[in-house]
């Protein structure tokens, strides 16, 4: 009882600090103008720009059959190392209608960039390290034979679980004619000697507007950015395939303010009896250029 | 414990690819090249490209605003360069082909910070051109004037 208060108060404070440090970065930065796509499962080739730190903010609502409708929210630090590398932070929670709301682990992942030129595709290598309970629903991924029914019992019980997860990726991307098309296969191996287990996730892309407009605008066309994902697990190693798993179709927008805001929406719906009937996920995302150098400049107190 | 273990060998594993990209880096790059190198390395097949927004009067209005929004944080906001990137008037931005230009724009200079602008539409890397070429290789006047 001890450990758990001393744990949440721990917790506790890292969310405070981490709310703090955020609120101050967004108000002492200068934005960069971000141009994102508005997947929210799938990712594309574009890294994050080097010494930028992008701050994201997402939520995802969910339908339940037998059990509580939940709200789940996820922060995501975004940092672009280099050019080639891009690093990601990730804090998880959730909110359970008519149970409980509670932190749920964290994540960070890795994404590198092995080729130095564009090409028709474009590979990404993706590694992600995930120390999770059994609580989490942001459903970021669909693996293996995730379905619905996991979530339905009450977080007392789900948090008793503790996930440990290597995540590899092979993004798969391209850009032709304003277009995107983005292919992700995914492998995840609990590091509890547990078999690995596989997802997908298919999504394309585009702007309303291919050509820029010769003033700043909020609600030119080329600000939008309107998509499309497929996605969901396919099982695992000893049972491969769509059979006894949960498979989504979302349509998404993205709204790319000249302010440096980035605001996303994306319905999805369940299309087979597995999944979720319903997800509507939502988020909102700032991105900070400089940061790197902010930091720098705060140790040698050169700018 | 085993968690610890496994956090450290991961950090070290990053450090360790940092450390190796930039040593790689750092040995490929000859000593002193010329941060404008790189447009010497466009495919004939990109620097023969015709801009196709030439006879667009909006193009570079439009290319202005894009260059505020994504380049002139690192290129600075009159283009003169800051320590992150450099200039964008010199002789050698200013003569090179359009087509050159746009390859940069398309594949970035990865390895160097240049990050890639695939993601902008092609008309707006286009935009984008137009609007460099308009710049010249004279600074702006205020920047001329504060010079000695």
């Amino acid at each position: 009882m001890v450990q758990d208060n001393t744990k949440s108060f721990f917790l506790f404070c890292i969310a405070y600090m981490t709310a703090l440090v955020s609120a101050s970065l967004l108000l002492l930065s200068s934005q960069a103008v971000a141009q994102e796509n508005p997947y929210f499962v799938a990712y594309d080739h574009n890294l994050e720009e080097p010494g930028n730190l992008e701050i994201e903010v997402f939520s995802n609502f969910a339908t339940q059959r037998r059990g509580n409708e939940f709200i789940s929210y996820w922060t995501e630090f975004e940092y672009g190392v280099t050019g080639w590398w891009t690093t990601e932070f990730y804090l998880d929670a959730q909110s359970t209608f008519n149970d409980s709301t509670l932190f749920t682990g964290y994540r960070w992942e890795n994404r590198f960039r092995p080729l130095k030129n564009e090409h028709f595709i474009n590979p990404v290598l993706y590694v992600e390290y995930e120390d999770i309970n059994g609580a989490d629903k942001i459903l970021k991924e669909i693996e293996g034979h995730d379905v619905e029914a996991d979530n339905a019992p009450p977080n007392a019980l789900l948090r008793q679980e503790h996930k440990r997860e290597m995540e590899l990726k092979l993004i798969l991307s391209s850009n032709y004619k304003g277009w995107n098309f983005t292919e992700n296969t995914l492998a995840v191996k609990n590091l509890s000697n547990e078999p690995w287990e596989f997802g997908y996730a298919l999504a394309v892309s585009r702007p309303l507007g291919l050509k820029g407009a010769a003033h700043r605008c909020n609600f030119c066309a080329q600000r939008f950015i309107a998509g499309l994902e497929l996605y969901g697990g396919l099982g695992d190693r000893y049972s491969f395939g769509l059979h006894n798993t949960s498979q989504y179709l979302a349509p998404a927008l993205a709204w790319n303010l000249p302010s440096g805001w980035t605001l996303r929406l994306e319905p999805s719906f369940g299309l087979n009896g597995n999944s979720h009937q319903f997800l509507l996920r939502y988020g909102v995302a700032h991105e900070i250029s400089g940061f790197g150098r902010m930091v720098a400049a705060m140790f040698t107190g050169r700018h | 414990m085993r968690f610890g273990g496994f956090f450290t060998a991961s950090v070290l594993f990053f450090a360790l690819v940092a450390i190796a990209g930039k040593a790689q880096d750092a040995a490929k790059r000859p000593e002193k090249e010329s941060p404008y190198a790189e447009l010497g390395k466009a495919p004939e097949k990109y620097r023969l490209k015709q801009n196709p927004m030439t006879k667009d009067a909006e193009a570079p209005l439009a290319g202005r605003v894009l260059f505020e929004e994504h380049c002139a944080e690192c290129h600075g906001q009159n283009a003169m360069g800051t320590k992150k990137a450099p200039s964008l008037r010199t002789p050698e931005v200013q003569n090179a082909a359009d087509g050159t230009i746009f390859w940069i724009l398309s594949n970035g200079i990865v390895r160097k910070g240049m990050p890639v602008w695939s993601k902008l539409p092609e008309p707006q890397r286009w935009q984008l051109v137009s609007y460099l070429k308009t710049l010249g290789s004279t600074p702006p006047p205020d920047q001329s004037a504060s010079r000695p």
